[in-house]
C-alpha cells in the first residue's frame, strides 16, 4: 500500500487475497443481519455496561440499531472496495475498521488466544487469519504515517 | 386574578446531585485479537491523544488488562463507549465512585 502524490493509496494486493475480503466480508454481513448472538456476534456488540443491566439495556436500545448499521456499511464498502487499485483515505479508514470486525469474528470462532503459537496453528482457517491480521498491521502502519509500506505483490504466498 | 397556586417543588436530595456530578469512566479491555498498533491508532484517531499517550495507554491495556481511556459526563462517555464500539474496542463505562 502506497500513497500516491494526490494523497491517495495504491493498493498492491493479489487477486486471491481481493477475493478473499470481499467474500468473508460478506459473510459477516449476513451472519450480523441474521442476528444469531453467538459469541462472535456478542463480540462485534461488546455490553457497555459489564455490570448495570438497566443501563446497558437503555445503552442497547439508545444506539445498537446506529452501531450494527455502521458496521454493515463498513463491511459493504470494503466488500465493493475490494477490487480497487487506489483506494481515498477515508476508504483506507474503513478497511482497518471492517478488517478488524472480520477478524474480531474469526478470531472468536477460531478462540483465538494471545499466546497462541502460529507455527503450530497452521490450519487453512488459522492461516487465513494470520493473513489478514497481517493485512491488518499494514493498514494501521500506513495510517499512522509509518512510512511506504512493501505490500504483497502478486504471485506472493498466502502463508 | 387568582394567585398562582403554590408549587410544590421536589428538591433533589444532595445525595442525588452528588451522583450526577460523578464523572463517567471509560475503560478499554484487553484481549486476544485487537493489534496493539491499532489500539493505538483507535486512541488517537477518536480522542486527539498524541502518539506516546496513545502508546501507553495500550500498553496499560495489554499489561494491565485495562485502562481508563477518558471520562466525564454521562453523555460523553456513552458517545465515546459507542465510538469505541464502532472501532472492535472491548469498552465499557462506569460512574466513579
Amino acid at each position: 500500500m502506497v500513497r500516491t502524490p494526490a494523497g491517495n493509496y495504491e493498493v498492491h494486493l493479489d487477486a486471491e487475497s481481493r477475493q478473499v475480503l470481499a467474500e468473508l466480508t460478506t459473510q459477516l454481513r449476513d451472519a450480523i443481519v441474521a442476528d444469531s448472538h453467538d459469541a462472535a456476534f456478542k463480540r462485534l456488540f461488546p455490553p457497555g455496561h459489564a455490570s448495570d443491566e438497566a443501563a446497558e439495556a437503555e445503552y442497547r436500545e439508545m444506539v445498537g440499531a446506529e452501531l450494527e448499521q455502521s458496521k454493515l456499511a463498513a463491511l459493504e464498502t470494503l466488500a465493493k472496495t475490494a477490487d480497487a487499485t487506489e483506494l481515498t483515505p477515508e476508504e483506507v479508514d474503513i478497511w482497518a475498521r471492517a478488517l478488524n470486525d472480520v477478524r474480531l469474528w474469526m478470531g472468536t470462532l477460531l478462540d483465538v488466544q494471545e499466546d497462541d503459537d502460529p507455527e503450530e496453528l497452521d490450519d487453512p482457517p488459522h492461516m487465513l487469519y494470520h493473513v489478514l491480521t497481517w493485512l491488518q498491521d499494514l493498514i494501521v502502519s500506513v495510517l499512522m504515517g509509518d512510512g511506504d509500506v512493501e505490500d504483497m505483490q502478486d504471485g506472493d504466498e498466502l502463508d | 386574578m387568582p394567585s398562582a397556586a403554590p408549587v410544590e417543588v421536589q428538591q433533589p436530595t444532595s445525595s442525588e446531585v452528588t451522583d450526577l456530578a460523578r464523572p463517567w469512566k471509560v475503560i478499554v479491555w484487553n484481549d486476544p485479537i485487537n493489534l496493539m498498533s491499532y489500539v493505538t491508532f483507535v486512541l488517537q484517531k477518536l480522542f486527539g491523544y498524541s502518539k506516546a499517550k496513545a502508546h501507553k495507554l495500550m500498553m496499560d491495556v495489554h499489561t494491565k488488562g485495562k485502562a481508563v481511556v477518558s471520562s466525564g459526563p454521562r453523555e460523553r462517555a456513552e458517545v465515546d463507549v459507542y465510538r469505541l464500539h464502532e472501532h472492535g474496542l472491548w469498552a465499557t463505562m462506569e460512574q466513579d465512585r
